[in-house]
């Protein structure tokens, strides 16, 4: 729940913030919430924080869920 | 014209409006001679009456009236100054009209600096140069310190209908098309971003501009165009609504045609609001019959201010005026007046 | 609208929309009822803004949850929240989400404000901190609202709070948390679910764990979605087949972002700043056990209510409100009779109608053309 939305991490700022971009927008937000966050990571951010690290593999296997054909004759 | 003799000249740099600007003697008549008439400089201004006279045209005039408190300032693409400037031109421009003469009178906060004050007034001068529109009288009032947000600027225009135009917010009909002139959200999110701190890889600039030069070129193709609006305050979702209330008729949408910048689109998620209710400066709703629409959007296209328009929508019978999108995911909504205020959510 | 937000944009396409909604009505048993309740607001608000139910077989019915931090919180707290405010010591900062919510008498933030109150809206707790640095001669009181996901940053700010010895920041604490939330709905009798649609960054906070009661306890199934609308659909396809093998166990769509532990750093920081209430009360659900935070009494200082003396009140919700069975899942907006008269965005009685999130609001903004 709550308005998060996931973003890139562009650069690492001093004390734990990072600059990240969605869409061509920067901002900056807090990584005091996260451990060991590298600039290419794409974080989901909250308030201002990053909250948890976007699992690029489980985004694809995600992604192929959905087109799943359901293997019936159609 | 005898020019009146200051001891001192204004103090542009350092400067800061104080009570005596506004009080009718000889502070301020400086500052109207060596700010507003020196920048806005016009036969009109030159004569320096309390009212500004012009020969009466033959056939409908309009007149139109803006305040505008905008904050901050000064924002990426514009200012307070340039924006009253265009907001009442374009205002005046939305019935058809030719914009005429512009007035603007000035509420000044006490402690606001000169060089702030000439930076508007020399946008509104270059706005209205270019615009081909200038502002003909003015007033200057300036009130304690707390009581006014740095500047307030109302600009009131006049102008001419040329004969055999009908513009009015009343003459949707069904299956009329529904065009915008292009991207939507970017004044305000450009407003927006300044406040919080949003930067941009390709800088958001607002949209400010005057738009009567590309509503004559739309009449000059269509002369029958039913409604024309500009979607500022409210968005664009707001300008339907009450285009579609005054016509009585309802209206359907499709979210995938209508345009809106990346950056724009990125911005409004981070912030958790809608692009459909942030405010345009420089863009315009156009509803027109069925067999026009194409003729105009391919005018429209042709001008530099109208490159990105598109058809978003048509008219249908509909008592209840709703304004319904076909969402970019496949399932309808409403698109509703705007509720309170746009505020940024967390939730 | 398209554009080039990675993580977003292909969680919204249109053609694996169709596509999901075919498998969805395929597998559906016809003529059987799926009631499945999406706890979160955000799904409730996701829903109406994509019109989800246009792709949903009539099957389907979504029975909006109270997952809804601005929604839950009773009359009496928002009373004591205007009252803060009207402290002319007072800076309250609060959420935007907060400033036109109703109290007793119609009174809100947003009115306190025009009386004179010193109310800001910030974007974050941090911004509340700066706000109390920059006005070392004001006392700052920042309205935390929120469920798992927003109570991590409020701890952090407390904590940093304390760091920098600020002698003039306090948290008005009303953090909720959802598993007991979603345990008060099971407990209402006359709400039938055959399953949950869970919250996505709820559920990167708190992992996967706290929902296995709903499983064990229950035999209702969950599954966590992620916030987008293919998440939404492709969650509901997941519960249907589940219901049918009936099945009850806890699933997790959003695994892009939700791991079974969830955010261990930010349930260690609630931990060392926050404690269980004994009970809290809940619009719609009543007085509920452990089922709220508060701030632990080390960390006194920082707690409003312990500086200002806020005493809480049961203020009952206006006679005409049904937030309060909206919120259960017992009644739609339509069913309540002053939804879209008395009661409207731009004039609200109760929650739901303020909040972009609440059933209410977002039935009326997006969906009320389907009933007219």
């Amino acid at each position: 729940m709550c308005l998060a939305i996931p973003a890139k991490i562009v650069s690492l700022l001093e004390k734990s913030r990072a600059m990240i971009d969605i869409g061509g927008v920067q901002k900056e937000v807090s990584l005091e919430l996260l451990d060991d966050v590298a600039v290419g990571d794409y974080v989901v951010v909250h308030v201002g924080y990053a909250l948890s690290r976007l699992n690029e593999e489980e985004a694809q296997k995600t992604l192929a869920l959905f087109a799943e054909l359901d293997g019936s004759l159609e | 014209m005898k020019k009146r003799h200051y001891i001192r000249p204004l103090d542009i740099k350092w400067g800061r409006i104080d009570m005596t600007h506004g009080s009718g003697g000889k502070a301020m008549a400086q500052l109207v001679e060596e700010m507003f008439l020196a920048a806005f400089d016009n036969e009109w201004l030159r004569q320096m009456n309390d009212q500004a006279a012009f020969a009466v045209q033959q056939g409908s005039m309009v007149m139109a009236t803006d305040a505008h408190v905008v904050s901050p300032i000064f924002f990426p693409g514009g200012d307070i100054g340039s924006l009253s400037v265009h907001g009442t031109i374009n205002d005046v421009a939305m019935s058809g009209a030719i914009p005429l003469y512009l007035s603007a009178s000035f509420i000044i906060e006490e402690g606001f600096p000169l060089a702030d004050l000439q930076r508007i007034v020399n946008s509104m001068a270059e706005a209205a140069k270019e615009a081909g529109v200038p502002i003909v009288t003015g007033d200057t009032k300036v009130v304690e310190q707390g009581k006014a947000d740095g500047v307030f600027i109302t600009t009131t225009g006049v102008g001419r209908v040329p004969d055999g135009l009908r513009i009015s917010g009343d003459r949707a009909r069904t299956g009329d098309r529904i065009i915008v002139s292009g991207t939507i959200g970017d004044h305000g999110i450009a407003i927006l971003s300044k406040r919080e701190n949003l930067t941009f890889e390709t800088a958001i600039l607002s949209d400010t501009a005057a738009l009567h030069g590309l509503v004559a070129a739309m009449v000059a193709q269509v002369p029958d165009i039913h409604c024309l609006r500009d979607p500022t305050r409210g968005g664009l979702a707001t300008t339907l609504n009450e285009l579609a209330s005054q016509s009585g008729v309802g209206m359907k949408i499709r979210e995938n045609a209508i345009p809106v910048r990346t950056e724009v689109a990125a911005a409004c998620e981070l912030l958790g609001i809608d692009p459909l209710y942030v405010a345009n400066e420089g863009k315009l709703v156009a509803i027109c019959a069925a067999a026009d629409a194409d003729a105009l959007l391919a005018a429209m296209r042709e001008h530099p201010l109208g490159r990105n328009a598109a058809i978003i929508g048509e008219i249908h019978e509909d008592e209840h005026s709703f304004v319904q999108m076909e969402t970019a995911f496949g399932g309808m909504r409403m698109v509703d007046w705007l509720a309170g205020e746009l505020l940024p959510r967390i939730c | 609208m398209t554009g080039a937000m990675r993580y977003v944009d292909e969680y919204r396409d249109g053609e694996l929309a169709r596509h999901l909604s075919g498998k969805i009505a395929k597998e559906v048993h016809a003529g059987r009822q799926y009631r499945f309740m999406e706890f979160c607001g955000g799904h409730t608000h996701a829903i109406f803004r994509y019109g989800i139910a246009d792709l949903l077989p009539p099957e389907v019915k979504l029975i909006h949850g109270p997952g809804c931090p601005v929604c839950v919180l009773p009359v009496g707290r928002i009373d004591s929240a205007i009252e803060l405010a009207k402290n002319p010591r007072v800076i309250l900062a609060t959420y935007a989400d907060m400033m036109r919510v109703p109290g007793s008498h119609f009174a809100s933030l947003i009115g306190a404000r025009a009386e004179g109150a010193d109310v800001r809206m910030v974007y974050s707790a941090a911004d509340a901190l700066n706000i109390a640095r920059e006005n070392p001669d004001r006392e700052v009181v920042f309205f935390a609202i929120g469920f798992e996901t927003t109570t991590p940053p409020t701890a952090l700010a407390i904590r940093q709070a304390k760091r920098d010895r600020l002698s003039n920041f306090s948290v008005f604490c009303n953090h909720v948390l959802t598993p007991p939330a979603l345990r008060g709905i099971l407990d209402v009798p006359d709400v039938l679910l055959d399953g949950v649609i869970g919250p996505s960054h709820v559920s990167a906070v708190i992992g996967t764990g706290p929902y296995e009661f709903v499983a064990r306890e229950y035999g209702k199934p969950v599954v966590i979605a992620g916030f987008e609308p293919l998440d939404v659909m492709q969650a509901v396809l997941m519960l249907v087949r589940q219901v049918n093998s009936a099945n009850a166990t806890i699933e997790n769509e959003y695994s892009r972002a939700v791991g079974v532990e969830g955010n261990r750093k930010a349930q260690a920081l609630m931990e060392e700043v926050f404690e269980l209430r004994e009970s809290f009360e809940w619009r719609g659900l009543g007085w509920m056990p452990y089922s709220a935070r508060k701030i632990k009494p080390e960390h006194a200082e920082f707690d409003a209510e312990a500086r200002f003396g806020v005493s809480h009140h049961t203020v009952p919700d206006h006679k005409a409100c049904e937030c309060g069975d909206i919120l259960r899942g017992v009644k739609s907006p339509k069913d309540c009779k002053v939804f879209g008269k008395a009661c409207t965005p731009d004039n609200p009685i109760g929650s739901c109608m303020v909040s972009s999130e609440g059933a209410c609001a977002a039935y009326f903004s997006y969906g009320r053309y389907k009933a007219a």
